[in-house]
Protein backbone atom coordinates (compact mmCIF):
# COMPACT_ATOMS: atom_id res chain seq x y z
CA UNK A 1 0.00 0.00 0.00
CA UNK A 2 1.43 3.48 -0.91
CA UNK A 3 1.15 6.06 1.51
CA UNK A 4 -1.96 6.07 3.16
CA UNK A 5 -2.87 3.26 5.75
CA UNK A 6 -6.38 2.60 5.34
CA UNK A 7 -6.35 -0.72 7.88
CA UNK A 8 -4.03 -2.60 10.29
CA UNK A 9 -1.61 -4.96 8.79
CA UNK A 10 1.80 -6.50 10.07
CA UNK A 11 4.24 -8.37 8.22
CA UNK A 12 4.17 -11.74 9.98
CA UNK A 13 8.18 -11.92 11.73
CA UNK A 14 9.62 -15.05 13.39
CA UNK A 15 9.34 -15.08 16.53
CA UNK A 16 7.11 -12.17 17.54
CA UNK A 17 5.10 -13.78 20.12
CA UNK A 18 8.39 -15.50 21.70
CA UNK A 19 10.08 -19.16 21.33
CA UNK A 20 6.67 -20.45 22.02
CA UNK A 21 8.58 -23.83 22.21
CA UNK A 22 9.02 -23.39 26.07
CA UNK A 23 5.20 -24.26 26.35
CA UNK A 24 5.21 -27.60 25.01
CA UNK A 25 5.20 -30.70 27.31
CA UNK A 26 4.98 -33.09 24.39
CA UNK A 27 7.61 -33.37 21.73
CA UNK A 28 6.65 -34.67 18.21
CA UNK A 29 9.15 -37.95 17.45
CA UNK A 30 9.14 -38.31 13.95
CA UNK A 31 9.76 -42.67 13.13
CA UNK A 32 11.78 -42.11 9.67
CA UNK A 33 10.96 -45.72 8.96
CA UNK A 34 7.12 -45.66 8.89
CA UNK A 35 7.30 -42.09 7.37
CA UNK A 36 6.24 -41.43 3.67
CA UNK A 37 6.81 -38.22 3.70
CA UNK A 38 3.27 -36.83 2.45
CA UNK A 39 3.56 -33.91 4.14
CA UNK A 40 0.76 -33.65 5.98
CA UNK A 41 2.39 -33.21 9.39
CA UNK A 42 3.63 -29.75 8.15
CA UNK A 43 -0.14 -28.83 6.30
CA UNK A 44 -1.79 -28.98 9.21
CA UNK A 45 0.89 -27.68 12.11
CA UNK A 46 -1.27 -24.26 13.06
CA UNK A 47 2.56 -22.64 14.12
CA UNK A 48 4.17 -23.33 10.71
CA UNK A 49 7.00 -25.36 12.99
CA UNK A 50 7.36 -28.19 10.15
CA UNK A 51 9.45 -27.47 7.24
CA UNK A 52 9.21 -28.84 3.49
CA UNK A 53 12.08 -31.25 4.70
CA UNK A 54 9.69 -32.28 7.57
CA UNK A 55 12.23 -31.16 10.20
CA UNK A 56 9.97 -29.68 13.58
CA UNK A 57 11.37 -26.42 15.11
CA UNK A 58 11.50 -27.16 18.37
CA UNK A 59 11.84 -23.21 19.55
CA UNK A 60 8.36 -23.00 18.47
CA UNK A 61 6.84 -26.23 18.42
CA UNK A 62 4.08 -25.99 21.25
CA UNK A 63 3.69 -29.94 21.33
CA UNK A 64 -0.28 -29.84 20.20
CA UNK A 65 0.27 -33.04 18.68
CA UNK A 66 -2.05 -32.44 15.58
CA UNK A 67 0.81 -34.09 13.49
CA UNK A 68 0.51 -36.95 15.30
CA UNK A 69 -3.03 -37.05 15.01
CA UNK A 70 -2.99 -36.33 11.57
CA UNK A 71 -0.26 -38.40 9.99
CA UNK A 72 -1.47 -41.39 8.48
CA UNK A 73 1.36 -43.68 8.74
CA UNK A 74 1.33 -43.02 12.81
CA UNK A 75 5.08 -42.27 12.36
CA UNK A 76 4.96 -39.42 14.65
CA UNK A 77 5.28 -40.22 19.03
CA UNK A 78 4.28 -37.15 21.09
CA UNK A 79 7.42 -37.79 23.96
CA UNK A 80 6.86 -36.24 27.33
CA UNK A 81 9.59 -33.61 27.79
CA UNK A 82 11.95 -34.54 30.52
CA UNK A 83 11.71 -31.44 33.10
CA UNK B 1 -35.03 -4.27 -21.24
CA UNK B 2 -38.39 -2.94 -20.02
CA UNK B 3 -40.21 -5.15 -17.39
CA UNK B 4 -42.46 -5.58 -14.53
CA UNK B 5 -40.55 -6.51 -11.84
CA UNK B 6 -40.28 -7.04 -7.49
CA UNK B 7 -38.22 -5.09 -5.72
CA UNK B 8 -36.31 -8.38 -5.30
CA UNK B 9 -35.99 -9.13 -8.74
CA UNK B 10 -34.80 -5.61 -9.51
CA UNK B 11 -31.77 -5.88 -7.34
CA UNK B 12 -31.45 -9.52 -8.39
CA UNK B 13 -31.06 -8.04 -11.97
CA UNK B 14 -28.52 -5.38 -11.30
CA UNK B 15 -26.40 -8.05 -9.59
CA UNK B 16 -26.58 -9.87 -12.98
CA UNK B 17 -25.13 -6.57 -14.50
CA UNK B 18 -22.50 -6.06 -11.98
CA UNK B 19 -21.49 -9.89 -11.79
CA UNK B 20 -20.22 -10.19 -8.92
CA UNK B 21 -17.09 -12.88 -8.33
CA UNK B 22 -18.45 -14.15 -4.99
CA UNK B 23 -22.10 -14.60 -3.68
CA UNK B 24 -22.91 -15.59 -0.32
CA UNK B 25 -26.05 -15.80 1.06
CA UNK B 26 -28.17 -17.87 3.73
CA UNK B 27 -31.62 -18.72 2.78
CA UNK B 28 -34.03 -18.90 5.56
CA UNK B 29 -37.03 -16.60 6.41
CA UNK B 30 -36.47 -13.57 6.94
CA UNK B 31 -34.30 -13.33 3.87
CA UNK B 32 -35.86 -12.68 0.29
CA UNK B 33 -36.25 -13.59 -3.16
CA UNK B 34 -33.03 -11.36 -4.28
CA UNK B 35 -30.61 -14.62 -3.57
CA UNK B 36 -32.96 -16.68 -4.77
CA UNK B 37 -33.66 -15.37 -8.18
CA UNK B 38 -29.33 -14.94 -8.35
CA UNK B 39 -28.91 -18.63 -6.92
CA UNK B 40 -31.02 -19.52 -10.44
CA UNK B 41 -28.59 -17.12 -12.36
CA UNK B 42 -26.15 -18.61 -11.41
CA UNK B 43 -27.35 -22.23 -12.01
CA UNK B 44 -28.48 -21.36 -15.06
CA UNK B 45 -24.88 -20.12 -16.18
CA UNK B 46 -26.24 -16.80 -17.08
CA UNK B 47 -24.53 -14.94 -13.82
CA UNK B 48 -20.97 -17.06 -13.25
CA UNK B 49 -19.91 -15.81 -10.23
CA UNK B 50 -19.37 -19.00 -7.47
CA UNK B 51 -22.13 -18.46 -5.39
CA UNK B 52 -21.26 -19.92 -1.19
CA UNK B 53 -24.90 -21.36 0.62
CA UNK B 54 -23.16 -20.53 3.78
CA UNK B 55 -24.75 -21.78 7.31
CA UNK B 56 -25.59 -18.08 8.40
CA UNK B 57 -25.90 -14.42 8.16
CA UNK B 58 -22.92 -14.10 10.26
CA UNK B 59 -20.99 -16.63 7.26
CA UNK B 60 -22.39 -14.87 4.93
CA UNK B 61 -21.19 -11.81 5.33
CA UNK B 62 -17.77 -13.59 6.84
CA UNK B 63 -17.73 -15.21 3.51
CA UNK B 64 -17.83 -11.77 1.64
CA UNK B 65 -15.40 -9.97 4.12
CA UNK B 66 -12.79 -13.70 2.90
CA UNK B 67 -13.89 -13.19 -0.64
CA UNK B 68 -13.51 -9.26 -1.03
CA UNK B 69 -10.44 -8.96 0.73
CA UNK B 70 -8.69 -11.43 -2.03
CA UNK B 71 -9.46 -8.37 -4.26
CA UNK B 72 -12.99 -9.99 -5.43
CA UNK B 73 -16.18 -8.18 -5.67
CA UNK B 74 -19.11 -9.43 -3.93
CA UNK B 75 -22.35 -9.19 -2.60
CA UNK B 76 -24.91 -10.66 -0.38
CA UNK B 77 -28.79 -10.03 0.48
CA UNK B 78 -30.11 -9.83 4.25
CA UNK B 79 -33.30 -8.73 6.11
CA UNK B 80 -34.27 -7.24 9.46
CA UNK B 81 -32.80 -10.42 12.12
CA UNK B 82 -30.40 -11.69 9.90
CA UNK B 83 -28.60 -8.29 9.13
CA UNK B 84 -28.47 -8.21 13.20
CA UNK B 85 -26.83 -11.40 13.40
CA UNK B 86 -24.25 -10.40 11.16
CA UNK B 87 -23.73 -6.89 12.97
CA UNK B 88 -20.03 -8.46 14.67
CA UNK B 89 -18.99 -9.03 10.77
CA UNK B 90 -20.52 -5.58 9.33
CA UNK B 91 -18.00 -3.53 11.92
CA UNK B 92 -15.28 -5.98 10.37
CA UNK B 93 -16.39 -5.41 6.66
CA UNK B 94 -15.66 -1.78 7.24
CA UNK B 95 -12.90 -1.79 9.56
CA UNK B 96 -11.15 -3.94 6.91
CA UNK B 97 -11.98 -1.04 4.50
CA UNK B 98 -13.91 -3.74 1.99
CA UNK B 99 -15.99 -3.11 -0.63
CA UNK B 100 -18.69 -5.37 -0.09
CA UNK B 101 -22.13 -4.76 -1.69
CA UNK B 102 -25.09 -5.67 0.40
CA UNK B 103 -28.86 -5.45 -0.48
CA UNK B 104 -30.83 -5.21 3.04
CA UNK B 105 -34.84 -5.17 2.79
CA UNK B 106 -35.84 -3.44 5.90
CA UNK B 107 -38.33 -5.52 8.11
CA UNK B 108 -39.02 -4.98 11.73
CA UNK B 109 -37.20 -6.78 14.73
CA UNK B 110 -38.88 -9.59 16.88
CA UNK B 111 -40.77 -10.19 19.05
CA UNK B 112 -43.14 -10.11 18.30
CA UNK B 113 -42.54 -11.91 15.35
CA UNK B 114 -43.34 -9.51 12.39
CA UNK B 115 -41.84 -9.50 9.46
CA UNK B 116 -43.04 -6.28 7.30
CA UNK B 117 -41.85 -2.92 6.73
CA UNK B 118 -39.72 -1.22 9.38
CA UNK B 119 -36.11 0.73 9.06
CA UNK B 120 -34.89 -0.05 12.69
CA UNK B 121 -32.78 -2.85 11.52
CA UNK B 122 -30.45 -0.97 8.95
CA UNK B 123 -30.91 1.99 11.30
CA UNK B 124 -28.78 -0.39 14.28
CA UNK B 125 -26.18 -0.80 11.70
CA UNK B 126 -25.95 2.97 11.41
CA UNK B 127 -22.43 3.25 12.96
CA UNK B 128 -20.78 0.64 10.98
CA UNK B 129 -19.13 2.57 9.16
CA UNK B 130 -21.17 1.49 5.90
CA UNK B 131 -22.75 3.80 3.42
CA UNK B 132 -26.58 3.59 3.73
CA UNK B 133 -28.92 4.11 0.76
CA UNK B 134 -32.80 3.97 1.01
CA UNK B 135 -34.61 3.84 -2.18
CA UNK B 136 -38.39 4.34 -3.03
CA UNK B 137 -39.11 2.70 -6.20
CA UNK B 138 -38.44 -0.67 -7.90
CA UNK B 139 -36.65 1.21 -10.59
CA UNK B 140 -34.51 3.23 -7.63
CA UNK B 141 -33.34 -0.20 -6.13
CA UNK B 142 -32.04 -1.62 -9.75
CA UNK B 143 -30.03 2.09 -10.41
CA UNK B 144 -29.07 2.42 -6.74
CA UNK B 145 -27.61 -1.32 -6.59
CA UNK B 146 -25.48 -0.86 -10.06
CA UNK B 147 -24.16 2.51 -8.56
CA UNK B 148 -23.26 0.75 -5.02
CA UNK B 149 -20.59 -1.50 -6.51
CA UNK B 150 -19.01 1.77 -8.17
CA UNK B 151 -19.12 3.85 -4.81
CA UNK B 152 -17.89 1.10 -2.61
CA UNK B 153 -15.21 0.10 -5.10
CA UNK B 154 -14.03 3.76 -5.65
CA UNK B 155 -10.34 4.29 -4.37
CA UNK B 156 -11.73 7.67 -2.20
CA UNK B 157 -13.96 5.36 -0.32
CA UNK B 158 -13.52 1.65 0.21
CA UNK B 159 -16.53 0.99 2.58
CA UNK B 160 -18.87 -1.42 1.94
CA UNK B 161 -22.45 -0.19 0.63
CA UNK B 162 -25.71 -1.35 2.44
CA UNK B 163 -28.90 -0.88 -0.48
CA UNK B 164 -32.20 -0.67 1.20
CA UNK B 165 -35.79 -1.82 0.18
CA UNK B 166 -38.89 -1.50 2.29
CA UNK B 167 -40.16 -4.94 3.04
CA UNK B 168 -43.19 -6.41 1.21
CA UNK B 169 -43.72 -2.68 -0.02
CA UNK B 170 -40.54 -2.61 -2.34
CA UNK B 171 -39.12 -6.16 -2.41
CA UNK B 172 -42.61 -7.38 -3.26
CA UNK B 173 -44.52 -4.62 -5.29
CA UNK B 174 -44.47 -5.46 -8.91
CA UNK B 175 -43.57 -1.80 -10.56
CA UNK B 176 -41.86 -1.24 -13.87
CA UNK B 177 -38.49 -1.65 -14.41
CA UNK B 178 -36.42 -0.57 -17.08
CA UNK B 179 -32.63 -2.58 -17.34
CA UNK B 180 -29.56 -1.33 -18.88
CA UNK B 181 -26.37 -2.96 -20.66
CA UNK B 182 -23.93 -1.16 -18.14
CA UNK B 183 -20.72 -1.46 -20.05
CA UNK B 184 -17.72 0.05 -18.22
CA UNK B 185 -19.93 2.15 -16.04
CA UNK B 186 -18.90 0.00 -13.01
CA UNK B 187 -14.75 -0.03 -13.24
CA UNK B 188 -13.13 -3.04 -12.54
CA UNK B 189 -12.25 -3.43 -8.85
CA UNK B 190 -8.80 -2.86 -7.83
CA UNK B 191 -8.31 -3.42 -3.61
CA UNK B 192 -5.09 -1.95 -3.20
CA UNK B 193 -4.92 -3.78 -0.21
CA UNK B 194 -5.87 -7.33 -1.36
CA UNK B 195 -4.21 -10.59 -0.51
CA UNK B 196 -1.18 -11.38 -2.10
CA UNK B 197 0.62 -15.07 -1.75
CA UNK B 198 3.79 -13.83 -2.67
CA UNK B 199 4.09 -10.96 0.22
CA UNK B 200 2.38 -12.45 3.15
CA UNK B 201 0.47 -9.97 5.39
CA UNK B 202 -1.53 -9.82 8.30
CA UNK B 203 -4.38 -8.46 8.52
CA UNK B 204 -6.58 -6.65 11.18
CA UNK B 205 -3.53 -7.61 13.66
CA UNK B 206 -3.49 -6.24 17.52
CA UNK B 207 -3.62 -2.66 17.33
CA UNK B 208 -2.80 -0.23 20.35
CA UNK B 209 -3.70 2.64 21.80
CA UNK B 210 -1.27 4.81 19.92
CA UNK B 211 -2.40 3.22 16.52
CA UNK B 212 -6.56 2.24 16.46
CA UNK B 213 -7.78 5.80 16.42
CA UNK B 214 -5.78 5.98 13.19
CA UNK B 215 -7.78 4.25 10.97
CA UNK B 216 -10.65 5.14 12.49
CA UNK B 217 -10.27 8.56 11.56
CA UNK B 218 -9.33 7.32 7.99
CA UNK B 219 -12.83 5.24 8.07
CA UNK B 220 -14.68 9.15 8.52
CA UNK B 221 -12.08 10.47 6.21
CA UNK B 222 -13.44 8.09 3.73
CA UNK B 223 -16.58 8.58 4.46
CA UNK B 224 -16.47 12.77 3.48
CA UNK B 225 -14.41 12.04 0.52
CA UNK B 226 -17.43 9.50 -0.37
CA UNK B 227 -19.94 13.15 -0.88
CA UNK B 228 -17.76 13.70 -4.21
CA UNK B 229 -17.88 10.27 -5.49
CA UNK B 230 -21.70 9.63 -5.10
CA UNK B 231 -22.16 12.73 -6.33
CA UNK B 232 -20.15 11.84 -9.60
CA UNK B 233 -21.45 8.60 -9.80
CA UNK B 234 -25.08 10.21 -9.82
CA UNK B 235 -24.14 12.02 -12.67
CA UNK B 236 -22.32 9.63 -14.50
CA UNK B 237 -25.33 7.30 -14.19
CA UNK B 238 -27.70 9.83 -15.04
CA UNK B 239 -25.30 10.87 -18.10
CA UNK B 240 -24.77 7.14 -19.51
CA UNK B 241 -28.64 5.91 -18.96
CA UNK B 242 -30.99 9.01 -18.26
CA UNK B 243 -32.11 8.56 -14.92
CA UNK B 244 -30.98 11.50 -12.25
CA UNK B 245 -30.69 10.84 -8.16
CA UNK B 246 -29.26 13.15 -5.42
CA UNK B 247 -28.83 13.22 -2.02
CA UNK B 248 -32.50 13.81 -1.56
CA UNK B 249 -35.61 12.88 -3.75
CA UNK B 250 -37.41 16.31 -3.53
CA UNK B 251 -40.53 16.94 -4.62
CA UNK B 252 -42.18 20.28 -4.99
CA UNK B 253 -40.34 22.06 -2.30
CA UNK B 254 -39.03 25.01 -3.92
CA UNK B 255 -41.74 27.05 -2.86
CA UNK B 256 -43.11 24.87 -0.04
CA UNK B 257 -43.64 25.99 3.59
CA UNK B 258 -44.06 22.92 5.10
CA UNK B 259 -41.56 19.56 4.12
CA UNK B 260 -42.28 16.23 5.13
CA UNK B 261 -39.25 14.75 5.42
CA UNK B 262 -38.71 10.58 5.13
CA UNK B 263 -37.12 7.25 4.01
CA UNK B 264 -37.83 4.70 1.80
CA UNK B 265 -41.23 4.31 0.04
CA UNK B 266 -42.90 6.51 2.81
CA UNK B 267 -41.35 9.05 0.77
CA UNK B 268 -43.10 8.13 -2.58
CA UNK B 269 -46.71 8.08 -0.69
CA UNK B 270 -46.02 11.35 0.83
CA UNK B 271 -45.68 12.75 -2.77
CA UNK B 272 -49.47 11.88 -3.28
CA UNK B 273 -50.05 13.75 -0.41
CA UNK B 274 -47.85 16.45 -1.70
CA UNK B 275 -50.29 17.06 -4.58
CA UNK B 276 -53.44 16.44 -2.65
CA UNK B 277 -52.40 19.29 -0.17
CA UNK B 278 -51.46 21.62 -2.98
CA UNK B 279 -54.58 21.07 -4.52
CA UNK B 280 -56.42 22.34 -1.52
CA UNK B 281 -53.79 25.42 -1.41
CA UNK B 282 -51.43 24.25 1.26
CA UNK B 283 -47.55 25.00 0.00
CA UNK B 284 -45.97 21.49 1.11
CA UNK B 285 -43.23 19.28 -0.22
CA UNK B 286 -41.75 16.31 0.19
CA UNK B 287 -37.47 15.78 0.76
CA UNK B 288 -37.08 12.10 1.13
CA UNK B 289 -34.01 10.90 2.25
CA UNK B 290 -31.99 8.91 0.03
CA UNK B 291 -28.21 8.68 1.76
CA UNK B 292 -28.69 8.10 5.39
CA UNK B 293 -24.28 7.46 5.60
CA UNK B 294 -22.79 9.61 4.56
CA UNK B 295 -25.41 12.01 6.29
CA UNK B 296 -26.37 14.96 3.74
CA UNK B 297 -26.86 18.87 3.96
CA UNK B 298 -30.58 19.10 3.75
CA UNK B 299 -32.33 22.51 2.17
CA UNK B 300 -35.16 23.16 5.11
CA UNK B 301 -33.92 26.60 6.00
CA UNK B 302 -37.06 28.81 6.68
CA UNK B 303 -39.15 25.94 6.34
CA UNK B 304 -41.39 23.97 9.14
CA UNK B 305 -40.09 20.32 8.98
CA UNK B 306 -42.60 17.23 9.46
CA UNK B 307 -40.37 13.95 10.02
CA UNK B 308 -42.03 10.65 9.84
CA UNK B 309 -39.52 7.92 11.06
CA UNK B 310 -40.67 3.98 10.34
CA UNK B 311 -37.80 3.89 13.10
CA UNK B 312 -37.44 4.11 16.48
CA UNK B 313 -34.65 4.52 19.59
CA UNK B 314 -36.67 3.63 22.82
CA UNK B 315 -35.55 6.62 25.97
CA UNK B 316 -34.72 9.10 22.98
CA UNK B 317 -36.68 9.14 19.82
CA UNK B 318 -37.15 9.10 16.09
CA UNK B 319 -33.55 8.40 15.12
CA UNK B 320 -34.24 10.50 11.28
CA UNK B 321 -35.90 13.31 13.44
CA UNK B 322 -32.99 13.78 15.66
CA UNK B 323 -30.49 13.67 13.09
CA UNK B 324 -31.87 16.36 11.05
CA UNK B 325 -32.64 18.56 14.29
CA UNK B 326 -28.88 17.98 15.18
CA UNK B 327 -27.19 18.58 11.86
CA UNK B 328 -29.53 21.16 10.78
CA UNK B 329 -29.68 23.14 14.00
CA UNK B 330 -33.91 23.28 13.80
CA UNK B 331 -36.70 21.70 15.26
CA UNK B 332 -38.98 19.75 14.05
CA UNK B 333 -42.71 17.91 14.30
CA UNK B 334 -41.54 14.33 14.65
CA UNK B 335 -44.17 11.55 13.78
CA UNK B 336 -43.31 7.70 14.14
CA UNK B 337 -45.22 5.81 11.65
CA UNK B 338 -45.31 2.80 9.42
CA UNK B 339 -43.93 0.54 12.09
CA UNK B 340 -44.06 -3.23 11.37
CA UNK B 341 -45.96 -2.18 8.51
CA UNK B 342 -48.29 -0.03 9.54
CA UNK B 343 -50.29 1.54 7.07
CA UNK B 344 -49.40 4.79 6.12
CA UNK B 345 -52.15 6.09 3.45
CA UNK B 346 -51.14 9.56 1.40
CA UNK B 347 -54.25 10.52 3.57
CA UNK B 348 -52.57 9.54 6.83
CA UNK B 349 -49.72 11.93 5.56
CA UNK B 350 -51.21 14.72 4.61
CA UNK B 351 -52.62 15.08 7.85
CA UNK B 352 -49.30 14.79 9.77
CA UNK B 353 -48.50 17.92 7.47
CA UNK B 354 -51.75 19.91 8.39
CA UNK B 355 -51.38 19.12 11.83
CA UNK B 356 -48.15 19.88 12.19
CA UNK B 357 -47.14 21.11 16.04
CA UNK B 358 -43.04 22.10 15.75
CA UNK B 359 -40.78 20.34 18.90
CA UNK B 360 -43.44 17.75 19.73
CA UNK B 361 -43.17 14.15 18.54
CA UNK B 362 -46.52 11.69 17.80
CA UNK B 363 -47.00 7.86 17.31
CA UNK B 364 -49.42 7.17 14.26
CA UNK B 365 -52.16 5.63 15.91
CA UNK B 366 -51.25 6.06 19.54
CA UNK B 367 -53.40 8.35 22.05
CA UNK B 368 -51.28 9.77 24.71
CA UNK B 369 -52.47 8.73 28.34
CA UNK B 370 -55.00 6.19 27.28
Amino acid sequence: MSGRARLALSKPTTGAAGRTGSWRVFRPVIDTEKCNQCGLCQMYCPDAAIDEELNVDLNFCKGCGICANECPKKAIEMVREET
Amino acid sequence: MLMVATGNRAVAEAVREAKPVVIAAYPITPQTGIVEQIAEYVSHGVLLSRYIPVESEHSAMAACIGASATGARTFTATSSQGLLYMHEMTNWAAGARLPVVMANVNRALGPGWNIWAEHTDAIQERDTGWLQVYTGTVQEAYDTTLMAFCIAEHNDVLLPVMVNLDGFLLSHDMQPLETVDCGDFIPPLHLPHAIDPQNPIAYGPLTGPDQYYKFRWDIERSMRDSVNVIGQTQAEFARRFGRKYGFTDDYRCDDADAVVVSLGTLGKEAEVAIDALRSEGIKAGSMRVRWLRPFPKLDLAGREVVVIDRDYSFGFGGVLAHEIKAKNHIDVCSVIAGLGGQEVTYDDIAGFIKNRRIGEESWFGVTPGV
